[in-house]
């Protein structure tokens, strides 16, 4: 019944997925669109399979920048939280800071971070790092505060002490809330890195993630070499995604009801 | 002559000692007092409670919301300052009698991402005690109370019944001598409470512990206690102090017997006296 439901799922997506290549394809006739503007289908397939394996270094450094990225930010944000999650009093200072690393625009600060730091790996790492940071920091503390008072006083009438109170229940109740944070923070550490790229991510001459990558194709005009980096950079976010879901499920399914859910449905 | 006097002398020693033991109180609070705030005279939670329980005494704390009842149990469990006034578990402080206090509270409150078993061996573990020695008591409590065949379940698996029981027996796992309970079964459909009213009173024949229980239920405070106190609200008070001689061991008869209901009729009368204001 299930894999019935499941092959639906799947033959549906291939069909709108078929569609949208046909309309794609059918555009480019109909309007006789010159392939510098709009590649067909079947170059961006060509570009692909050509320059695959340049099309993979790209994908390989910007996963790595983004990955190190998020990881870097979930240490730290978690970190930061852990202090938030200390006294109201800490959080009233610094909280408003956190809200402002979120409303900044990441374009904005990408080229001075460059600035500051110089080109390279490095710096795009800072740059996903910091698009990160803020969702895992709010999230992770929004986690280790929720704590039903009884639980903590239940953990007092047995002598608690304040790193058992912290490492035995606030940090695995905040566990559901942090996995929100780097559900979220996933999708925009590839965003973040590809962005940081664009501001001359290139480690050497010729060499570089997406970003960097996508804009060399572009002032080539490689228009169907493009194509093809914007789908593996949309595949690469998808990656993301998905692998962070199934940690969520792996590390949740068995307690909590978010994350039994998605196996139930 | 002489011998006789001191070994007289000894004797009454001894007995003096042995009445002292037995009649040493588990609990007591002299002129306990809590307020909130420093001036309003209306944030008056409970005004100069003297209270005395005896060991192994079941005692009901039941009253009008307002009155300050929970207050008064986080008091004992010193989870909450006092005021004002003394409060003595086996002659220590409250917050140094954490070791031999238990306590229950409203809701469950289980880890969800621990099983039963690991949920039962919280207070085991937080107190320091060996691995080893924890399963050990674990399955001990966890077959007291009815539970063996779900110790590996996680608790979102487990009726709202299920879960009570799994919240005693974590409280009983570490041998309480004091146990406290915040009107524990109030979630519960009748029936199961009923039944786990009749089980808790089995526990308290194999542990000997001491019981403050505050509950809204006068059929539940009649059928657990030996003593029931009925407090009145603004200040929170001691208005009755009811001694409740039904025998044990309590079943499901006693609950059909005509003491029993007298008993209900007497309290549910004196909690009317005290809510009307």
């Amino acid at each position: 019944m299930n894999i019935k439901k499941s092959m639906l799922n799947l033959f549906t997506a291939l069909a709108i997925l078929c569609a949208l290549l046909l309309l794609w394809q059918g555009l480019i006739w109909l309007f006789n669109i010159q392939p510098y503007l709009l590649p067909s289908p079947k170059a961006v397939a060509h570009a692909v399979v050509t320059r695959f394996p340049s099309l993979m270094t790209s994908l390989g450094i910007t996963a790595m920048e983004a990955a190190v990225g998020l990881a870097g930010s979930l240490v730290v944000g978690i970190l930061i939280a852990l202090l938030f999650a200390q006294s109201p009093w800490v959080r009233k200072m610094f909280y408003p800071y956190t809200i402002l690393l979120q409303t900044v625009p990441i374009v904005a600060i990408a080229p001075l971070i460059l600035m500051w730091v110089g080109t390279g790996i490095g710096s795009v790492m800072l740059v996903a790092f910091i698009i990160c940071l803020a969702p895992i920091i709010a999230n992770t503390t929004q986690g280790l505060i929720s704590v039903d008072r009884n639980m903590v006083d239940l953990f007092l009438m047995h002598n608690a002490s304040r790193p058992q109170v912290l490492l035995k229940l606030r940090m695995p109740h905040a566990l559901p809330s942090i996995f929100t944070g780097i559900r979220i923070s996933a999708g925009i550490a590839v965003i973040g890195a590809i962005t940081g790229e664009l501001f001359g991510g290139a480690s050497r001459v010729g060499v570089g993630g997406i970003g960097y990558a996508i804009q060399y194709a572009s002032s080539q005009l490689e228009t169907d070499y493009l194509f093809a980096l914007v789908f593996a950079a949309s595949v690469l976010g998808f990656a993301f995604f998905f692998v962070t879901m199934f940690l969520e499920w792996y590390f949740l399914h068995e307690w909590h009801e978010s994350a039994r859910s998605v196996d139930d449905e | 002559m002489e011998t006789m006097s001191k070994a007289d002398a000894t004797a009454v020693v001894a007995n003096t000692v042995a009445v002292a033991t037995v009649l040493e109180p588990a609990i007591s609070l002299k002129g306990a007092t809590k307020r909130y705030g420093t001036r309003t005279p209306g944030a008056t939670i409970l005004d100069g409670i003297d209270l005395t329980v005896a060991k192994k005494e079941f005692v009901s704390i039941i009253g009008p919301s307002g009155c300050g009842k929970s207050t008064l149990l986080k008091l004992v469990a010193g989870l909450n300052p006092i005021t004002k006034g003394t409060i003595a578990i086996d002659g220590m402080t409250p917050a140094n009698a954490r070791e031999i206090v238990s306590f229950i509270f409203q809701d469950a409150t289980l880890l969800p991402w621990r099983t039963v078993r690991e949920n039962v061996v919280l207070g085991l573990e937080l107190e320091g005690i060996a691995r080893a020695r924890r399963s050990e008591k674990v399955d001990a409590v966890l077959k007291m109370v009815g539970l063996a065949h779900v110790a590996d379940r996680f608790p979102r698996e487990l009726s709202g019944g299920m879960k009570m029981r799994v919240s005693i027996a974590r409280a009983l796992a570490t041998r309480p001598k004091v146990l406290l309970l915040d009107e524990p079964f109030a979630a519960l459909d009748e029936m199961t409470r009923d039944r786990i009213n009749e089980d808790l009173l089995k526990l308290r024949e194999e542990q000997e512990w001491t019981a403050l229980f505050v509950t809204h239920s006068v059929a539940e405070a009649v059928f657990l206690s030996t003593r029931i106190l009925v407090l009145a609200p603004y200040p929170g008070r001691i208005a009755h102090d009811i001694a409740v001689d039904l025998p044990f061991p309590r079943n499901e008869e006693t609950r059909s017997t005509p003491q029993y209901e007298q008993y209900v009729v007497e309290v549910s009368r004196a909690l009317r006296g005290v809510s009307k204001a």
